[in-house]
């Protein structure tokens, strides 16, 4: 049920409706908008709410009431199998976001560097994973292991982890670099830094908001995801995602809702503060440049012919 | 079309340059060393080349800067004065040409290895840090004791009068503060050479005329050599040394601010550096031009061309009686501006500016009055002005080489 964060997080980021647009709206049929938005929040919570408030009945029927209960969390937490999984996701989730933000900073750094027109083909093929469908990707990224001889397991599962998280992370640290003024890495080394030690000591905590938002991201994607880790974890590894895909398989377990309940939580917190931090960084851009570019057109002759 | 004819015209320009430039080269010394100091020169380009893409930005640039000199290089928007900067900056390497720094070839060297700091344009003060920590940024690199880092920063803060603003942050600084730290940050390493591109475009009027007091005191004081890019002429007179005038990507003159407002070489420097009146004119003999069809009298011998353009300074114009002897004409317009009255007048089908303290209503016929030591002639130049077809009517012997100048 959260499968699908990935593609919500791009719809999130699109430019809310402008007060322009809301005003007359408002105006016009308050009721009338009103019960729409309400019916749209519906569709899209109310199987998420179904979900957390059964995870705390008592009844094993998705129907009826029981009373309020905890056990299915302390079951949860007794099942070897789920503690298992849990830390699979969590050193998958850590490592493959360390790692795929590290590389989003140098591929950052390096397609920044390049030429314009570069720049953007550079950042059209960082953009086509992202609008690849996970099936598309999950399939190749097995088929590729397989052509490799590759056991699947851990190893193949944080690998495909780090190669579906770089294209994020560069999207994420891209708009912090192009905010920047260039001239504050050549001033760094105009003040004495080596190119390196300007890029450490200037370029890197200009873009940390970057950084940072990067590395929540992808540890929020790497949690989340089901489909690529379902073709390349293999038989032996199994991360909480795939669990609650295989347990549902079985049968009607209300550790799922539980499950899933802790999952949707986890990746809810996380998303929030994704987008408090996207929506503050934007506030601080550019605070307090003026343009220097100031135009002194070309000035005529002061003595001219008559027409 | 437009652009290839440009970039053919560009290149043949370039070709006639580079065999002029033996001679070129010798000339531009020759303006140089003409105020004769003595000093050494510390830095050199000689014949500097740059281009980006199609676009040539620097042109053949060959000049001197000596030690504790103000130098300025004034030009328009794209003229390649910023990119001259930072070439000497090392942000930009010359296609060709060579540049020294006290004698040793500076092209190969680093930015972070020179000995020049810069002050960026706007400013590249490092908003994760603060005032302190931006203008301690440079000693911090070098490693010095923090004590000694501590007293120095301490020392350039009340150098740029911003004591105590140690702890603030960039983002609470004002326009004129920043510029202020961006000085200090960049001084505070004791460079050989201060580079500044700009650096008070962005202020108001008020505060830039403050700055460049201050800044021609630090550089006193200091003994810096200071080279300074601006495409204000009033600052370039103001505060320099030697100046140099830039356009599309050449050199047009080099000289003392003084020669370059008295004997402005082309109408392009004439014209960029205060207000002037451009005529077309005429030599056959030394000391004597013809203008609008009447001799004048004036201070320059002949030239190789006897086409030239001469230059009379709005000031040094008075509007007397119309007489025989002058060029005679109508105020068009008369208005008043503070120190002086600026007005119009149509002589000879020309639109002469003249300021005057002596106010002549609109309508009034006036007689053109200046001295021999007024008329300033000047070689033609690709920035002469056009020439209108009733010059060429009232001027009976231009017939036979009018065309050539269509």
């Amino acid at each position: 049920m959260v499968m699908n964060t990935r593609s919500g997080i791009n719809e999130k980021k699109e430019t809310p409706p402008t007060k322009a647009n809301a005003m007359p709206l408002r105006k016009r049929g308050g009721t009338v908008s009103n019960i729409y938005l309400a019916l749209i929040f519906i569709f899209l919570y109310a199987p998420i709410v179904v979900l957390i408030i059964n995870s705390f009945n008592a009844a094993k029927s998705r129907v009826v009431w029981g009373g309020f209960t905890l056990d299915w969390y302390r079951k949860l937490f007794q099942n070897a199998d789920i503690i298992d999984a849990l830390r699979t996701t969590i050193i998958v989730a850590v490592l493959s976001a360390v790692i795929a933000t590290l590389a989003g900073v140098l591929s950052s750094v390096g397609i920044y560097a390049l030429p314009k027109r570069f720049r953007r083909i550079m950042m059209q093929i960082t953009n086509i994973p992202n609008i690849t469908p996970d099936l598309v990707t999950g399939i190749s990224l097995m088929l590729l292991f397989y052509f490799l001889r590759a056991q699947t397991g851990f190893v193949t599962l944080l690998l495909a982890h780090i190669a579906f998280n770089i294209p994020f992370a560069i999207l994420s640290i891209m708009p912090k670099l192009r905010q920047m003024d260039m001239s504050l890495y050549e001033a760094a080394q105009d003040l004495g830094c080596t190119p390196a030690q300007a890029v450490r000591k200037v370029l890197i905590p200009e873009i940390r908001p970057g950084i940072v938002t990067a590395f929540i991201l992808t540890l929020t994607l790497s949690i989340d995801d089901f489909v690529i880790s379902y073709f390349t974890a293999g038989n032996q590894v199994t991360t909480l995602a795939l669990t609650i895909y295989s347990m549902a398989r079985k049968s009607v377990n209300p550790q799922i809702n539980a499950l899933s309940t802790l999952m949707f939580m986890t990746v809810f917190i996380l998303l929030i503060i994704i987008n408090m931090r996207t929506s503050s960084k934007n506030r601080i851009a550019h605070n307090g440049v003026i343009s220097a570019d100031r135009k002194i057109g070309k000035r005529a002759f002061t003595t001219q012919r008559k027409e | 079309m437009e652009n290839i004819e440009k970039a053919d015209q560009l290149k043949k320009n370039n070709r006639v340059r580079l065999l002029t430039r033996e001679r070129s080269k010798t000339a531009m010394i020759g303006t140089q060393l003409s105020d004769k100091t003595g000093q050494s020169h510390i830095i050199e380009l000689v014949g500097v080349n740059k281009s980006f893409g199609e676009v040539q930005v620097m042109r053949d640039i060959t000049f001197y800067i000596r030690s504790n000199e103000f130098l300025t290089l004034l030009g328009p928007s794209g003229c390649g004065k910023t990119t001259t900067l930072r070439v000497l900056g090392g942000f930009e390497q010359p296609d060709s040409g060579t540049v020294t720094f006290e004698g040793h070839d500076l092209l190969p060297i680093p930015p972070h290895e020179r000995e020049l700091n810069t002050v960026f344009q706007r400013y590249a003060l490092f908003p994760h840090l603060d005032v302190a920590e931006n203008v301690a940024f440079g000693l911090q690199i070098k490693k010095l004791p923090q004590g000694e880092i501590d007293s120095r920063v301490s020392q350039m803060l009340s150098l740029v009068k911003l004591d105590g603003y140690g702890a603030r942050a960039i983002d609470q600084l004002s326009g004129g503060q920043m510029q202020r730290v961006a000085i200090a940050r960049a001084l505070v390493n004791l460079p050989k050479v201060l580079l500044l591109d700009e650096p008070l475009g962005a202020l108001d009027l008020k505060m830039r005329k403050e700055m460049q007091i201050e800044l021609k005191q630090m550089q006193r004081e200091l003994g810096i050599t200071f080279v300074y890019v601006t495409h204000d002429q009033e600052e370039a007179l103001t505060m320099s040394d030697s100046v140099i005038v830039m356009n599309e990507g050449a050199i047009q003159q080099i000289g003392r601010p003084i020669d370059i407002y008295n004997e402005p070489r082309n109408a392009f420097v004439a014209d960029f550096i205060g207000e002037s009146n451009i005529i077309n004119g005429r030599m056959h003999e030394d000391f004597r031009v013809l203008i609008c069809d009447k001799w004048f009298p004036c201070v320059d011998r002949r030239h190789e061309n006897e086409e030239v353009d001469v230059v009379i300074r709005p000031e040094d114009i008075d509007l007397v009686k119309p007489a025989d002897n002058l060029l005679n004409g109508i105020v068009t317009s008369a208005t008043f501006k503070g120190v002086h009255y600026e007005m119009i007048v149509e002589a000879c089908d020309l639109e002469w500016l003249v300021h005057s303290t002596d106010h002549k209503a609109e309508g009034s016929e006036v007689g053109l009055s200046f001295g021999p030591d007024d008329v300033h002639i000047m070689v033609k130049s690709a920035f002469s002005p056009m020439r209108g077809k009733s010059d060429q009517d009232s001027a009976s012997h231009e017939s036979e080489r009018g065309a050539d100048y269509e």
